[in-house]
């Protein structure tokens, strides 16, 4: 069976214009099959752009996407409470990720998909859930291909969908206090939405000049790019369904083209890495935590 | 049951027959191995060790807490398994767990056996813990360090376990269970080894000038003067540049010690059941120190006396300390 390619919800406070444009251009363009909508990082960010996604769906579904909703990662107000009890009712049919055992609560007996922020590291963990109605599981991007791979046998025997994330910043934590906030001297609830200024991130240097760390609200990400475009051919064998491309401030459907075409095997794994190099991010590309090393590494492939 | 119950950490067996004899409720404690979330070199006990331990703590009235609080990756479940068959034969109180399939597991082995949720499993709203104890009947959540007093007391209120939560010692800023950074920058994951900022990986480099930098694999954490004293390199606790700051600056947090001394009355009045202090990797004399500390607090508050607070702000003398999110919400 091919394998899908879906994108990830908008980690970052892109405003409404900049979403409407963003998603228009996937609706249209872009060669992935699953869409993930809705804010996943911050709630007080949602007020600004939630009124836009039912057409922003409606858009991505004429382009022939499938639309999913993310729920929120981290829940503590009453408010984030009641998102999700909504999103997770499920009023207009599409499908909702859990990205916070809040949600799993609600989900519980019904379809639904189990986000990458849910934790499921092993195959005890799979099927517990598949028994409470998951069928779809998209695994912690710090995992190593050694244990993607039994999860792949063990998502086969229960029938149920696996995604890895193969593009994009690699989400390494979040917190209660909200960084973006603390480095221009603000609090959570007086920040003024000062994350809307980096669309791709606040960018944390070392003391000695080096790159290391993106600050995103509450969220703290890799520097690089996560890129295992040299080791999708492999994948579907090990039981990936499905490869996910978080949105980052570049040319996605020229990313989602070069990933589309070495899944297909169109193009081959070194083509297609030259292919994606030279859409010139600007951005280190790495790949240590799918072998299982630092996560900001990049390994070349041994040929 | 009363409220205030002292959980005190017990990194070797040593410790925790000091913790037991300074007057803990309780110890938690782990295996030499991934099981636990503090996996590092020279700590943990042997299922000997383990066993010895707990016979001396209930030999005098205290409980034993098994630590089995991180992630098994698929391929090496069999290590959490087997430490939780250990942990039943030995009789440990209750298993700290965080892993939905870990407490799956040992819920349909061991139905009997007590299940607490730990703050790795980051359940911070009543629909999360409520999750947690109707799957697999937790009995207490700890609490993530996120949440303000009042919070606490209105959670109490919607969720059928107990509430246990952090007092004394170092205060992590990323919640817990979903932080890969330690990863990032070495390769050693938090959830899957139980490692953050492995000793391994941390350098302390002199400087032509004087100065220290620590660093953690191939990034460098914090810099200190000649004059100064280096602290160990944690990322969460680091200093760094962004375009706003182009002094270096903490980005997440000072290094700071989490002390809630003069909060221990609030918080049992907010309905928290237990009271736990960090501190596996900390010495014999520290563990000795606190745990003395915090027994004599609690025993006055159960008295309706006065604690002396001057005690336990010593603890603390010479390190900045926070009383971090639980005071207010500005902490966010």
């Amino acid at each position: 069976m091919t394998q899908q390619l879906t994108l990830g919800p908008i980690p970052f406070h892109w405003s409404a214009d900049m979403r409407r444009d963003f998603y228009a251009r996937i609706a249209d363009e872009a060669e992935v099959d699953t869409v993930y909508l809705g804010e996943v990082i911050c709630s007080k960010r949602a007020p600004f752009f939630e009124a836009d996604l039912p057409e922003i769906a409606e858009r991505l579904e004429a382009g022939g996407k499938r639309v999913v909703w993310s729920s929120l990662a981290e829940i503590l107000l009453k408010r984030e409470r009641k998102a999700t009890e909504g999103l997770c009712a499920g009023e207009d049919g599409r499908g909702v990720e859990a990205n916070n055992a809040a949600a799993l609560r609600h989900l519980a007996g019904q379809p639904h998909r189990v986000g990458p922020f849910m934790n499921v590291y092993n195959e005890e963990t799979m099927r517990f859930l598949a028994a409470k109605g998951a069928n779809h599981f998209t695994l912690p991007v710090e995992m190593p291909a050694t244990s993607v791979e039994v999860m792949g046998t063990a998502a086969r025997a229960l029938g149920v969908g696996l995604e890895i994330q193969v593009f994009g910043r690699a989400s390494l934590a979040v917190s209660a206090r909200c960084y973006h906030a603390r480095a221009h001297g603000r609090t959570k609830d007086s920040c003024l939405f000062v994350c809307e200024e980096d669309p791709d991130g606040m960018p944390l240097t070392t003391l000695d000049g080096t790159e290391f760390l993106v600050v995103n609200g509450i969220q703290t990400m890799s520097r690089t790019y996560v890129s295992l475009l040299e080791f999708v051919p492999q994948t579907a064998a090990m039981g990936v369904t499905a490869l996910r491309l978080m949105p980052q401030m570049q040319d996605m459907v020229a990313v989602a083209g070069v990933f589309r075409a070495v899944a297909d095997g169109r193009v081959s794994a070194d083509e297609g890495t030259a292919q994606l190099d030279a859409l010139g991010f600007g951005v280190p590309l790495s790949n240590g935590f799918w072998l299982g090393e630092a996560g900001y590494r990049r390994i070349a492939r041994a040929s | 049951m009363k409220y205030g119950e002292l959980i005190c950490p017990a990194g070797t067996p040593a410790a925790l027959r000091t913790a037991v004899d300074a007057g803990a409720d309780a110890v938690y404690c782990g295996f030499q191995n991934a099981t636990n979330a503090r996996n590092f070199p020279g700590l943990n006990f042997t299922p000997d060790e383990m066993q010895e331990g707990v016979a001396y703590a209930h030999a005098r009235g205290a409980k034993v807490l098994l630590a089995l609080n991180t992630f098994p990756p698929a391929g090496k479940f069999g290590l959490w398994r087997e430490a939780a068959d250990l942990g039943v034969r030995f009789g440990v109180d209750a298993m700290i767990v965080a892993d939905m399939g870990v407490a799956d597991v040992i819920r349909n082995a061991h139905p009997d056996q007590r299940l607490h949720l730990s703050v790795q499993a980051a359940a911070s709203s009543p629909e999360a813990i409520c999750y947690y104890v109707e799957e697999f009947d937790i009995r207490r959540v700890v609490l993530p360090r996120i949440l303000t007093v009042p919070e606490i007391k209105a959670l109490a209120a919607e969720i059928p376990c107990e509430i246990e939560t952090f007092i004394f010692g170092n205060h992590g800023l990323m919640v817990e269970g979903r932080c890969s950074l330690t990863n990032y920058a070495t390769g050693l994951s938090t959830n899957m080894d139980g490692v953050c900022s492995p000793a391994g990986d941390v350098e302390y480099r002199r400087e032509a000038d004087g100065s220290m930098s620590t660093r953690l694999g191939a990034f460098t954490i914090d810099k200190f003067g000649a004059e100064e004293t280096a602290g160990y390199p944690t990322i969460c606790k680091g200093r760094y540049r962004t375009p706003c700051r182009d002094e270096g600056y903490y980005a997440f947090e000072e290094p700071i010690s989490l002390n809630l001394a003069r909060m221990l009355p609030d918080l049992m009045n907010a309905g928290v059941h237990a009271f736990k202090i960090e501190g596996r990797q900390r010495s014999r004399a520290y563990v000795r120190q606190v745990v003395s500390a915090f027994r004599a607090a609690v025993d006055a508050i159960r008295a309706g006396q006065e604690p002396l607070l001057a005690d336990l702000v010593a603890l603390t003398e010479g390190q900045k300390e926070t009383q971090g999110a639980f005071k207010t919400k500005t902490w966010r």
